[in-house]
């Protein structure tokens, strides 16, 4: 428990320092959320599953109750790059009763192009503010790729007609932490796949300062979420893997939680989509399941309030967590084989022989994330 | 003397969109160019690609309208392949389009659009008390409009107002003049503008229940779809029933309500009597219902004329590039189209904020395209889809279009306004959440005698292969069309319902809707264009979708081409 008390301490520290600035709210959150018919019962609820999402011991849950309470002092803006909204609109899906409510009063979201009421000049006008207003203090969140080729003129915004690299420059300079939220972001994404015609690439790629990657085409909205609250409650970025995403949400296979795991080390396969395999939920590997290959935690998170995850509706994963999956993952429907993935990663190796259904090779998968992620442990 | 207003980013849309008016002494918009800002090369990127990942890339072209370009792109591969799929794999993607409409058009109206109509400033000095009576006038069990629920909205609003710190709803143009809400119906749209977040979640997982997730879904194969023991799941269907019923009652004691409301308060505003520039209308047959019935037909109407009905004719439909930042060259068909990026970028002039770099509106000024039917411009669109159904006699359309303008007293010519697009959509999704539990029944029926989701694809790598999908976006009529050859993929383009309304004048000097629907309509303060991003809000801008690029022309595709095992 040595580590836990360290970051517990030091989540109390911040905690404390976040207390001491001017509170945005005037009325307490439990009186706001008792306005909106949310108990005190339902709150503590909702603090447990953040902190279990986060994969923290459950006494870090009154820290989570207590920084969402602050949380309304964190400042977050909220760029919009090469990009389709997705990642918007998975944000916006925050489940567990209160989450929304939560989100709405207590961060401080000062520019976000999909949310905000002010257009034109007088958002670009927020942007200024913002920017200047809490340098040094805001979390920076990006959502897109940043185009680089030709001077970067394949993106411009605002009235002003700056560039997607300009902005980025210019709003990573005075973040507290940059967040790319999603694949695009991240890795450069779809518009970054082969023959990439835009010189699309991550924010990580441009600016040069810690990025926190979260991977996914969308994230889940509690890996955003989640993120998010990791940096209100210990003012640093989360311990990363190889990638710079969230251990916390990245750090297992999404093969080595799959529901369909058993099927897998049972040698029982789906043979095509529709079939007898198919409808009793033999495993999906050999329709082009990248799951051996994909670090996330869809299987246990899944989407949307938990109510699925596309290997539950009986599509393979596509490993879209990864970077340059649409290259390296093609054909989506078809097995990958024998295949190396990360230079880290020799699970691929074990693929082949685990199609016979030997269950020790499950193990061997094991051993390998293990040692993986001793790796790549938080600097 | 003339003034240029610079609209940009317009927000509250997906991706990224600029408006630039010019005003006359009066504040009259005389000319307007709306043009977007970014460039993706989505189907530059698919060429060489297998035509059964096609769907799952294509998606990504919007995280609005996510199913939307799934869907199209797996039909236009099963169009190709002449590949006809089983009754019930048609039966769950018709759930999951009623599943998107539901999440979709609500999330457009209230998150999008409505504070473009709701003053959430002026909510702070309204009555509570009076507030819930005014709500029972538009329905008689409105959703959180009851006065304790407005009263603790109220508070919540205020506490935000007393922070000095509005977060998103900072440096709005609250105030302006076209605002006409009273204070009791602005706090009523502020407690339904709340309301609907949470709605909107539920929606979504309507959605995500038969499509693994919400966005990007992620159950449809060429040949039908994966999610067989959903289907087969009382559990799962009863759970998309329940949610069904629980979004539906939204829609029809919040939503519907809130639109009679805003039509009653808007209906002698200027700004939103006009807007509807372009009177030429198309759309596409969609919803599948079950026994080969359709709730929507398709059409075209030009020149207004509900009298005469056409066929949509695919061969006719063109994309123009004479404005669009890419190479020149003659408008061609899908099937065939040529682009090759081309930016001139933004000219420095004078405008009401002082000097901006500016579209240079003689020459190039869109990432967009500018599709044409018959050479000539066309909306599409909730309002278009409605259009052609009820000038084809179909009567749930007829009943419902005839009982909305009955409840709000309007003439039919208020449908071809700004007002009438918002209450489109409304209509709309009234008649997709009403319906779509007729395909859940047949599909529960068809489920007794037939288990079949999906019908294995073959592609013959000697063979060429084109094909379309046409379906109906959130947005409006959405064409996808391949070619296929040596197994991949040759050519791809996606004609796009944003694309059509939003892209920018021809060749010819026609104009598209975007920019028509602007021209004539006065500004109350050029410097807060309010009205401007009204009228554009009211066709649900979805840039991402809008902009794409298929060709470099003449450029060696084996350099890119995706090889799977070359890793």
């Amino acid at each position: 428990m040595g580590q836990y008390d360290a970051l517990f301490s030091r989540g109390k520290k911040r905690l404390s320092e976040l207390k001491k600035l001017n509170a945005v709210k005037s009325t307490p959150l439990m009186q706001r959320l008792e306005s909106q018919g949310i108990s005190r019962r339902e709150f503590m609820t909702w603090s447990a599953q953040v902190t279990a999402m986060l994969s923290l011991p459950l006494s870090f849950s009154p820290l989570v109750a207590e920084a969402a309470e602050v949380a309304d002092r964190v400042p977050l803006i909220w760029l919009h790059m090469a990009e389709c909204t997705g990642c918007s609109e998975s944000l916006i899906r925050c489940d567990t009763p209160s989450i929304d409510s939560v989100l709405f009063d207590h961060i401080s979201v000062e520019y976000h192009e999909t949310l905000m009421a002010a257009a034109g000049w007088q958002a670009e006008e927020n942007l200024e503010h913002a920017l200047e207003a809490y340098k040094g203090g805001y979390v920076l969140a990006v959502e897109g790729a940043i185009p680089t080729a030709d001077n970067g003129h394949y993106l411009t915004v605002g009235c002003k007609g700056h560039t997607g690299t300009e902005i980025i420059h210019h709003a990573a300079e005075g973040a507290a932490a940059i967040v790319s939220v999603g694949t695009c972001a991240a890795f450069g994404g779809v518009q970054a796949a082969a023959p990439n015609p835009t010189e699309a690439k991550g924010v990580d790629q441009v600016v040069h300062k810690p990025v926190v990657n979260l991977g996914g085409c969308p994230p889940s909205e509690k890996n955003i979420v989640g993120t998010l609250m990791y940096f209100v409650m210990f003012g640093k970025l989360p311990p990363m893997d190889m990638y710079g995403r969230p251990k916390w949400a990245y750090g297992a296979r999404v093969h080595d939680n799959c529901e369909r795991r058993g099927r897998f080390d049972a040698g029982e396969f789906v043979e095509k989509f529709g079939d007898k395999g198919a409808k009793e939920g033999y495993c999906l590997y050999k329709v082009g399941c990248k799951g051996p290959y994909t670090y996330n935690n869809c299987p246990t998170e899944r989407f949307n309030h938990h109510t699925s995850w596309p290997v539950l509706a009986g599509h393979g994963c596509i490993g879209c967590s990864e970077p340059n999956f649409w290259d390296a993952m093609a054909d989506f429907e078809k097995p990958l084989g024998r295949r190396d993935i990360h230079s880290l990663d020799k699970t691929a190796d074990f693929i082949g022989t685990a199609i016979l259904g030997l269950s020790v090779v499950g193990l061997g998968a094991h051993a390998v994330a293990g040692v993986f992620a001793k790796d790549v442990e938080d600097k | 003397m003339s003034k240029r207003v610079v609209v940009d980013p317009i927000t509250r849309i997906e991706g990224h969109l600029r408006v630039e008016v010019e005003v006359d002494e009066n504040n009259v918009i005389t000319k307007a160019w709306s043009g977007s800002t970014l460039w993706r090369g989505i189907e530059t990127i698919l060429k060489g690609r297998s035509p059964m990942d096609a769907g799952l890339l294509v998606q990504r072209i919007c995280g609005v309208c996510t199913y939307s370009h799934y869907r199209c792109s797996i039909e236009a591969v099963e169009d190709a392949l002449d590949l006809k799929i089983p009754e019930n794999a048609k039966l769950l993607r018709s759930l999951m389009q009623s599943s998107l409409y539901m999440h979709d058009h609500v999330v457009h109206f209230y998150h999008l659009h409505a504070l473009d109509w709701v003053d959430i400033v002026s909510a702070l000095s309204a009555d509570p008390a009076k507030a819930a009576q005014v709500a029972m006038k538009y329905s008689a069990t409105p959703i959180a409009a009851g006065e304790g629920e407005l009263r603790a909205v109220q508070e919540r609003v205020q506490g935000l107002v007393n922070t000095g710190k509005l977060g998103p709803f900072a440096n709005a143009y609250w105030g302006n003049g076209t605002y006409k809400f009273s204070p009791e119906q602005n706090l009523i749209a502020v407690s339904h503008y709340l309301k609907a977040l949470e709605v909107q979640r539920k929606a979504a997982e309507m959605l995500a229940i038969f499509g693994g997730k919400q966005p990007h879904p992620q159950s449809l194969v060429v040949g039908g779809v994966s999610c067989v023991r959903d289907m087969l799941s009382p559990a799962r269907l009863q759970e998309w029933k329940q949610k069904h019923a629980e979004v539906n009652d939204f829609i029809n004691r919040a939503y519907l309500p809130d639109v009679l409301m805003a039509a009653e308060a808007y209906k002698e505003e200027p700004s939103v009597l006009g807007g509807v520039g372009v009177k030429n209308f198309m759309a596409a047959e969609d919803f599948y219902l079950g026994n080969g019935e359709y709730l929507f037909q398709p059409g075209v109407i030009m020149n207004g004329d509900l009298s005469d009905v056409q066929d949509v004719d695919l061969t006719l439909i063109e994309e123009d590039v004479t404005h669009s930042w890419y190479q020149d060259g003659a408008a061609r068909h899908p099937y065939d189209g040529v682009t090759e990026p081309n930016y001139t970028g933004l000219i420095e002039r004078d405008t009401v904020y002082g000097k901006l770099p500016t579209f240079d509106n003689d020459g190039k000024y869109s990432w967009v395209k500018s599709p044409r039917y018959a050479g000539e411009p066309v909306e599409v669109g909730p309002l278009s889809s409605l259009l052609v159904a009820y000038a084809r006699g179909n009567k749930q359309v007829v009943g419902a279009v005839n009982g909305l303008l009955e409840a709000t007293g309007l003439p039919v010519e208020a449908l071809f306004t700004t007002l009438g697009r918002t209450a489109s959509r409304l209509v709309q999704t009234m008649l997709v959440a009403e319906n779509s539990l007729k395909t859940f029944d047949a599909l529960v029926s068809n489920i007794l005698v037939d288990e079949s989701t999906y019908i294995e694809p073959v592609i013959d790598p000697n063979k060429e292969y084109k094909g379309v999908g046409v379906i109906e976006a959130p947005r409006g009529l959405l064409s996808h069309w391949i070619r296929i050859k040596g197994g991949k993929i040759e050519n791809y383009q996606a004609v796009v319902p944003t694309t059509w309304n939003s892209g920018p004048v021809d060749a010819n000097g026609k104009v598209g809707p975007f920019e028509q629907s602007l021209v004539g309509m006065k500004l109350e303060d050029p410097t807060k264009p309010l009205e401007i991003i009204r009228v554009i809000h009211s066709f649900d801008p979805c840039m991402a979708c809008a902009v794409h690029v298929m060709d470099y022309k003449g450029q060696d595709l084996g350099q890119f081409q995706v090889a799977p095992n070359a890793c």
